[in-house]
């Protein structure tokens, strides 16, 4: 690892808050979209002529059809509650990343144009006009955020600061202002059907080359079928979990639970990516493509449920806004959604979250599993933000926290959580959420990894904890490339379905069952 | 401890006429005054809010967005929004000292305000009768709520940096408005029955004399500020919860469909498959 060019916080036992230090990340700035990445996805090159007047409009028109930004702009009383609950602000001090001074951003320029105080009295209130160097503001900090939602647990009025955020964004790429990393992204997933730019033949190779090597591993023969028409479950995925390590572990794990239930299921070349960068920009039109893409693909393989891999913004997209985006679930009007209503099996017309699936069959007693198998793990679990603040799992609230570790005490015998502050619905981000995964972002990312770290070196001192459990895609990523920074090894790093993969007792066919039986005791 | 009302005497013991009619006149102006005064905060404070709100409901909520764990059904709403409007919840889980300043002004605000119904009700409803002692001393107590979130401001770095001169004067404004109230049950009594008359007829357009008594008139002036700036200042976070979709809309998007009507027009305008 080449060493950094920033000072890489120390750990210190405590998740302290440090004094303001104006201006320590105004440096920070991820890469901008090039004109080509721009108009890929419906907006213009930078600062088209007008802009000013262009970004003002297109604020009236969000706070027109979104009364979450419409409250949110006026009901905040600075009360300072959210000052010290963002991991970024946390990691670099910067008083712009307080929740408060972040939507303030935004505010400032809502109030002089939308306000009767701000119009009249503009110093008194703190309005202010929205020149170039405040758009450039808006830039570097809207792209500190990674639309977590943890201040908005504690905000007195709910104000969520990840969709200032995202409304933030959406106003910048009117008038221009793109970030590279995730509008490259969403491009790609248009054109070609996922994140990565991995095309079907592609994807078909890797997947047998996974199924051959669990073959080798287990004597096995556990499919990964890709475009299967007929099967009974569509998995959509993000596409990391084809190719990335740790991943591809969690992808090998709900292969192995799909297979020991008995049930055919298959991927899709069309719809092979479960995450939807359209989220991160605020854009209901690049998010409604990318989740009409995974309808498509249901409608045309005839699957009759759709299960949801490990990615936690992805999972807040199918959970929440699959319904409304696409009609899939109830009550969707369209030919097509109605098709789909018929289509999908009655119990299970919403997607469910592979964690569910796993763990009703669990509950069925249709898995066997051998805990000692992960007795060199002493596991902690890492709650992804958008999965405890966005969705749920189950029928019943605060499923989302219960789901996952009653999978990994049912497959492993050591498990500690952290301390109470930073799981559940205070859990701290990872740091490379919300399109922050960009390695021109790495300052940031390390910083605003503090907080879960701390948490995470209290628990592997006190209890020699060795596993950092995720389901999600962009924290296995960040935390895979972060952890090192703070002297653990990236090992430590990986998904619950690659536990659940480790502990499952597969019934090896009699032809096979010698040759595993060895290669399991040299393991 | 309740006042017994009596009418305002009419004064005519005969003093000479000319300090008669300057008085009159004088008293007359005041009250003429202080009536405008508090027609026009009323119907700025009521007009502006009903504008507000009118806007905060009819502004469509797209998504589905309540910040989870979160409830399923609207009995589970209601009962969350109650817990954050009467406790403060989330600010609770926050921090204990805003919590705690917090909490102290705003109950207390509510006993006080409570307290002052007696002087628009004839007679007085028997649970205003009962609070009169607690309204009297949660004046003390939102005065040190007050004084405690303003503090906050200076002593606490982060909360520095993001106070506006509107903060403060906001504070400012609150606490002169109990410090007032405070001086005229405590230090100097005013002509509370006078008042009381002048409240009364308020409501019912019939002008009776206000007192006039500096520190009355500035309690009074300052509250009417109070008034007229409630619809286009921070204190909109009082109707504005309510409207918060991340406190009150119901984790069930995977049971019902949750649709805005601006994007059920990008429905049916759809041509092909995808745009369905």
């Amino acid at each position: 690892m080449a060493a950094p060019k920033f000072d890489v916080p120390k750990l210190t036992g405590f998740i302290d808050v440090p004094s303001v230090k104006e201006g320590a990340s105004a440096h920070i700035k991820s890469f901008p979209a090039s004109d080509v990445i721009q108009e890929g996805i419906g907006f213009p090159g930078p600062l088209p002529e007008g802009w000013h007047d262009k970004a003002i409009a297109k604020m009236g028109d969000l706070l027109g059809r979104y009364r979450s930004l419409q409250v949110f702009m006026d009901a905040c009383v600075h009360c300072g509650a959210c000052t010290d609950k963002c991991h970024y602000f946390i990691g670099t001090a910067d008083p712009k990343n307080m929740p408060v001074a972040r939507q303030e951003l935004m505010r400032s320029v809502y109030r002089r144009h939308f306000t009767f105080a701000g119009k009249y009295f503009p110093s008194l209130v703190g309005a202010k006009d929205l020149t170039e160097e405040l758009l450039q503001d808006w830039y570097s900090y809207y792209y500190q955020c990674s639309e977590c939602r943890r201040c908005s647990v504690y905000c007195p009025y709910g104000i969520d600061t990840a969709d200032v955020t995202m409304a933030g964004r959406e106003i910048l790429d009117t008038v221009g202002i793109g970030q590279k990393y995730t509008n490259e992204i969403i491009g790609k997933m248009h054109k070609i059907g996922n994140n990565l730019g991995l095309p079907g033949p592609a994807l078909a190779d890797t997947l047998e080359g996974l199924e051959e090597d669990i073959f080798d591993a287990t004597g096995v023969p556990v499919k990964l079928p890709l475009d299967a028409k007929g099967a009974e479950i569509m998995l959509v995925t993000p596409s990391a979990d084809f190719f990335a390590e740790p991943h591809v572990e969690s992808l090998i794990g709900y292969a192995k639970v799909f297979h020991a239930a008995g049930i055919s299921w298959t991927l899709s070349s069309k719809a092979s990516e479960a995450g939807n960068f359209g989220l991160f920009i605020g854009s209901y039109d690049n998010m409604r493509r990318g989740a009409m893409r995974i309808r498509d693909a249901a409608l045309d393989l005839g699957v009759k449920r759709i299960v949801v891999g490990e990615c936690g913004h992805a999972w807040r997209v199918a959970y929440s806004f699959w319904n409304t985006l696409t009609g899939v679930g109830h009550g969707g009007e369209d030919p097509f959604a109605r098709q789909l209503q018929q289509q999908l099996d009655p119990k299970y017309p919403a997607p469910q979250h592979i964690c569910e699936f796993t763990y009703d069959l669990i509950q069925q007693g249709k898995l066997k599993f051998d805990k000692s198998l992960n007795d060199h793990r002493t596991i902690t679990f890492h709650d992804s933000c958008n999965v405890a603040r966005g969705s749920r799992m189950s029928d019943m609230p605060g499923g989302q926290f219960v789901i996952p570790r009653e999978i990994i005490k049912a497959v492993a015998n050591n498990f500690h959580d952290m301390q109470a502050e930073t799981i559940h619905e205070g859990t701290f981000c990872c740091g490379g959420g919300g399109g922050l995964l960009t390695d021109d972002l790495m300052e940031l990312r390390v910083k605003g990894a503090l907080p879960r770290m701390e948490a995470f070196n209290n628990v592997v001192k006190a209890k020699q904890v060795n596993f950092l459990a995720l389901i999600c895609a962009i924290c296995k990523s960040q935390f895979s490339k972060v952890i090192p920074y703070y002297g653990f090894g990236m090992s430590m790093v990986g998904g619950v379905h690659q536990l659940v993969a480790t502990a499952i007792l597969l019934e090896v066919p009699e032809e096979t069952e010698q040759e595993s039986e060895a290669e399991e005791s040299e393991a | 401890m309740g006042v017994t009302f009596e009418a305002p005497k009419n004064n005519c013991n005969k003093p000479s006429l000319l300090i008669e009619l300057l008085q009159g006149m004088y008293m007359s102006l005041l009250t003429v005054l202080f009536a405008c005064l508090f027609y026009a905060a009323t119907a700025i404070l009521v007009g502006g809010l009903i504008l507000k709100i009118r806007t905060y409901a009819r502004t469509p909520a797209p998504l589905k967005i309540p910040t989870t764990p979160a409830p399923t059904t609207k009995t589970g709403v209601v009962l969350r929004m109650t817990r954050e409007v009467t406790l403060f919840e989330s600010l609770f889980k926050s921090n204990k000292w805003i919590w705690l300043f917090g909490y102290l002004f705003h109950i207390s605000l509510l006993l006080v305000t409570l307290r002052h119904l007696r002087y628009f009700t004839e007679p007085v409803w028997a649970p205003i009768e009962m609070i009169q002692p607690f309204g009297m001393y949660a004046g003390f107590a939102m005065v040190a709520g007050l004084g405690g979130l303003w503090a906050r401001r200076f002593l606490v770095d982060r909360v520095r940096y993001i106070s506006t001169p509107s903060d403060h004067l906001m504070l400012i404004l609150l606490i002169a408005i109990g410090l007032t109230g405070l001086g005229m049950k405590f230090v100097a009594h005013t002509d509370i029955v006078a008042v009381k008359a002048f409240m009364l007829g308020l409501m019912v357009f019939d002008l009776q004399p206000l007192p006039a008594d500096p520190v009355l008139l500035v309690h009074l002036t300052l509250v009417a500020l109070l008034l007229t700036i409630f619809p286009i200042s921070k204190l909109l976070h009082a109707p504005g919860i309510f409207f918060s979709p991340t406190r009150n809309q119901t984790d069930d998007p995977r049971d019902r469909r949750h649709i805005s009507p601006w994007a059920a027009k990008l429905e049916s305008s759809a041509q092909s498959r995808s745009d369905a």
